[in-house]
């Protein structure tokens, strides 16, 4: 057996963490790989589309239940999916209360503890959002994962997003062995989506791993709550993911330590790519338009 | 005044004094504003009911004195055996307080600890800098050899990684890159102090074992696992071995560290196991750990460097110190001396003797899971019956080995084990199916107050009783102890009884 490989996957809310990370993990397993994906969302659904139905066991749900975590078994919250895949979901609380992050530290804890990571090749973390507590950083802590693939896009906020897990990363890296994997563009279809999600990769000291095109297949698959592995084998869109997950594979070890750009620096390069108007141009703009109204 | 400055009264006196008597009375009457007494009786005498035993063991959202203490105190308490440690606990000031107050209480010793001091600031960005300077202070301030971190609840719920944390102090030059700070992550609000002392363990282990390569030897570790009774108890230990010609090492070792003299200077670090000392215990052939539930993940991570591992639950009495020594013998090859077999027989006599009295006794029993395992053994050999065995930080497992004790004793037969209750359900158990004697710590003194059931104090912590842990409870030497001290109870309790009724009182014998 070779050694467990742990990756994660961030990146900002509502990119396509869960649609992209399942897919491509749909594809790995064609490679032969035995993985676990362990869903950090209060949401919990990170597994739905490998479970073809959302997981109603979370491990805060059954603790909860249970009174305690430490009556509770891991067959109780793991479930087994598409192509042998095992699923668990962290779980956690309502919006508006309690601690989520908490939460992930738990369930983490929990499998670990409980032999959850036992006969598997990989463990996926999906987590939710920003790295915005030391709750949703549990999975980049030592020993964790090893790689972080950043899902963004062209659009600012998901650079903006990526940048930020970018140094959440850092703070970790330097004193583990946690790296960044690369980031995965999810096409959003925005203007130089391709040569923007480079530059923030370059400038990252990073790469982009995967362009992963904008198909409606993922769509109407997701509506059946299947991978694109699954509801279309054949498609292009299949391949896609196919080609992602050999080459995450085959990034094993090749991880950087990121270097993180400033709020400044990353709004210049938007500049550079026409994406942003300066200074100037917003006041001349605003100029004109003020004279049109004028006239 | 009833309070002289050339003849100071004691607070149970002074408040009888006449003044004090018409204070306290006029604040009931006028601002307690209480219901009437025979309500409050009513109330009281319902409590003891089967119809509020049933309310109050279906309880579910609340828990009243929990026979338990958080994971911190335990890490607390398992840093301390090691020399020249000083625990630093990664958290708020409030928590570290309890700590030190409550091992103090018991060992009437000072014992150090310190906090990082977090506040609202740390708790949104993250307790870094605390750390960062705490380690810096406490390393200069109190220059200790090793400095062992835990953390609380507020350190963990908002997930500071110690890991990466501690090396960042380290590259900041808070404590030199080579000096020891070994850490467990102890959220207090899972587990119990026995889990806390288990990870605590497992972390200096792994600290010091981590990367070393083990070369086998002929040694024996040992983990004692928490106990109020380490003083004494590591010490009759260290005698046992001494008697078998074992070769060990405890691992964690308070007994000096809790039991510092009256001689003109004040130790803030005495005694403790040596870092050599845990390097060496590497090369151990065996640990073995005197409490199963104080030690599961540091034995497994013992077997995981190549050791053989065993655990006990508390050796205590004729078949608890039994199996410890048969243990050793098995785990080392040194036979058991006939000095032990002396020892087990005078014990075996000393329990025929009184068997008059000790036959037929009926016992609740509550504290930690390994403890009450070890009493519930100790009271069916005595001829008594353990009825109520309760700990609150006992899980189903636990329940499920004491009831195959039990079921393997007549005297087991009417045991009831109650896994995750508290005390407050234990005084509606005791109400209802009443028992001759109670064993537990001092927290049982309200349950002996408002029940009438003489509580014998056996286990950590006994805040109201002095020097009791200055004598040893383990092997057959500790089991005489018990025996007296349960033997103590009943006498004074019939004297007592004797007294209390003229009736009685041809039965205030001499001899008994």
């Amino acid at each position: 057996m070779t050694a467990l490989r742990q990756i994660a996957f961030y990146g900002k809310g509502g990119i396509g963490k869960s649609t992209t990370s399942q897919n491509t993990l749909a594809a790995l397993v064609e490679l032969d790989q035995r993985i676990l994906i362990v869903g950090c969302d209060p949401k919990a659904d990170s597994t739905r589309l490998i479970l073809n139905a959302k997981a109603q066991d979370t491990v805060l749900h059954m603790a909860a239940e249970m009174g305690s975590v430490e009556d509770l078994e891991v067959e109780d919250v793991l479930r087994t999916g598409y192509k042998g895949i095992r699923c668990v979901e962290s779980g956690g609380p309502e919006p508006g209360v309690g601690c989520a992050g908490r939460g992930v530290i738990t369930a983490i804890n929990f499998l670990e503890e409980n032999g959850a990571y036992d006969d598997v090749d990989y463990v996926s973390y999906d987590v939710l959002g920003d790295v915005v507590c030391g709750g949703f950083a549990m999975p980049i802590r030592e020993n964790k994962a090893q790689e972080i693939y950043i899902v963004m896009s062209g659009e600012m906020m998901a650079l903006y997003a990526a940048n930020n897990i970018s140094k959440g990363i850092l703070k970790y890296a330097t004193s583990g062995s946690v790296r960044l994997g690369g980031l995965i563009c999810n096409e959003r279809q925005t203007d130089r989506e391709i040569d923007l999600s480079e530059a923030l990769a370059a400038k990252l000291g990073t790469k982009l791993i995967h362009f992963v095109p904008r198909d409606n297949v993922v769509q109407r698959a997701e509506l059946r709550r299947m991978t694109v592995l699954q509801y279309a084998p054949d498609s292009q869109q299949a391949d896609e993911y196919r080609a992602l997950a050999t080459k995450i594979h085959e990034n094993s070890g090749k991880g950087v330590i990121p270097t993180p750009i400033s709020m400044d620096e990353l709004e210049e390069m938007l500049l550079e790519f026409g994406l942003m108007q300066s200074e100037e141009d917003r006041l001349k703009a605003i100029a004109e338009a003020e004279a049109k109204v004028a006239a | 005044m009833p309070q002289q400055a050339d003849k100071v009264l004691d607070h149970s006196q002074l408040f009888q004094e006449p003044d004090y008597r018409e204070m306290l009375d006029n604040k009931r009457v006028r601002f307690e504003c209480g219901h009437p007494d025979t309500m409050v009786q009513e109330i009281a005498d319902w409590t003891k009911s089967w119809d509020y035993r049933e309310k109050n063991l279906a309880r579910e959202a609340l828990t009243v004195n929990p026979a338990k203490a958080c994971q911190p105190l335990g890490a607390v308490f398992a840093a301390a055996g090691y020399a020249g440690t000083l625990s630093f606990v990664h958290g708020s000031q409030g928590c570290v307080s309890y700590y030190r107050s409550h091992l103090s209480r018991h060992f009437k010793e000072p014992a150090s600890a310190v906090s990082s001091s977090m506040t609202e600031d740390a708790a949104v960005f993250g307790g870094l800098n605390n750390l960062v300077d705490g380690l810096a202070n406490a390393h200069a301030l109190y220059q200790p050899e090793m400095i062992a971190v835990s953390t609380t609840c507020m350190a963990e719920v908002i997930g500071d990684d110690l890991t990466s944390f501690i090396q960042q102090a380290k590259s900041k030059g808070s404590v030199p890159e080579d000096f020891a700070v070994p850490y467990a992550h102890t959220p207090a609000f899972v587990g119990s102090h026995v889990d806390g002392y288990d990870n605590m363990q497992r972390g200096i282990l792994e600290h010091f074992w981590a990367g070393a390569e083990r070369v086998p030897d002929e040694r024996l570790n040992i983990v004692p696992g928490f106990d109020g009774y380490a003083v004494a108890n590591n010490r009759e230990l260290k005698r046992l071995l001494g008697l078998m010609g074992i070769e060990a090492t405890i691992l964690s070792d308070v007994s000096d560290v809790y039991d510092t003299p009256s001689d003109g200077t004040f130790r803030m670090f005495a005694g403790g196991t040596t870092q050599d000392e845990v390097m060496a215990a590497l090369n151990a052939k065996a640990t073995l750990s005197l409490q199963h539930y104080c030690s599961r993940k540091t034995l497994e991570y013992c077997t995981s460097v190549g050791q053989e591992t065993a655990s006990l639950h508390y050796p205590l009495g004729i078949g608890g110190t039994d199996e410890l020594l048969m243990t050793l013998q098995d785990l080392t090859g040194r036979p058991i001396p006939e000095s032990l077999r002396l020892e087990r027989g005078r014990l075996v006599d000393a329990l025929a003797d009184s068997q008059a009295y000790l036959h037929g006794k009926t016992y609740a029993i509550y504290g930690d899971p390994d403890f009450v395992y070890a009493m519930a053994r100790f009271v069916m050999e005595t001829g008594g019956e353990p009825r109520h065995l309760l700990a609150t930080n006992g899980s189903k497992a636990w329940a499920k080995k004491l009831q195959a004790l039990l079921d393997a004793s007549p005297f087991g037969k009417d045991a009831q084990v109650w896994a995750g209750k508290d005390l407050w359900a234990l005084r509606s158990i005791l109400a209802t199916e009443p028992v001759h004697l109670l064993i537990g710590n001092s927290h049982g003194k309200y349950l002996e107050q408002d029940l009438g059931v003489p509580l014998i104090r056996l286990t950590f912590p006994i805040f109201d009783r002095h020097h009791h842990h200055r004598f040893p409870t383990l092997g057959y030497q500790g089991g005489l102890q018990v025996l007296v001290r349960i033997l103590d109870t009943i006498f004074d309790q019939l004297d007592r009884k004797a007294q209390a009724d003229p009736l009685a009182a041809v039965s205030f014998d001499l001899t008994r």
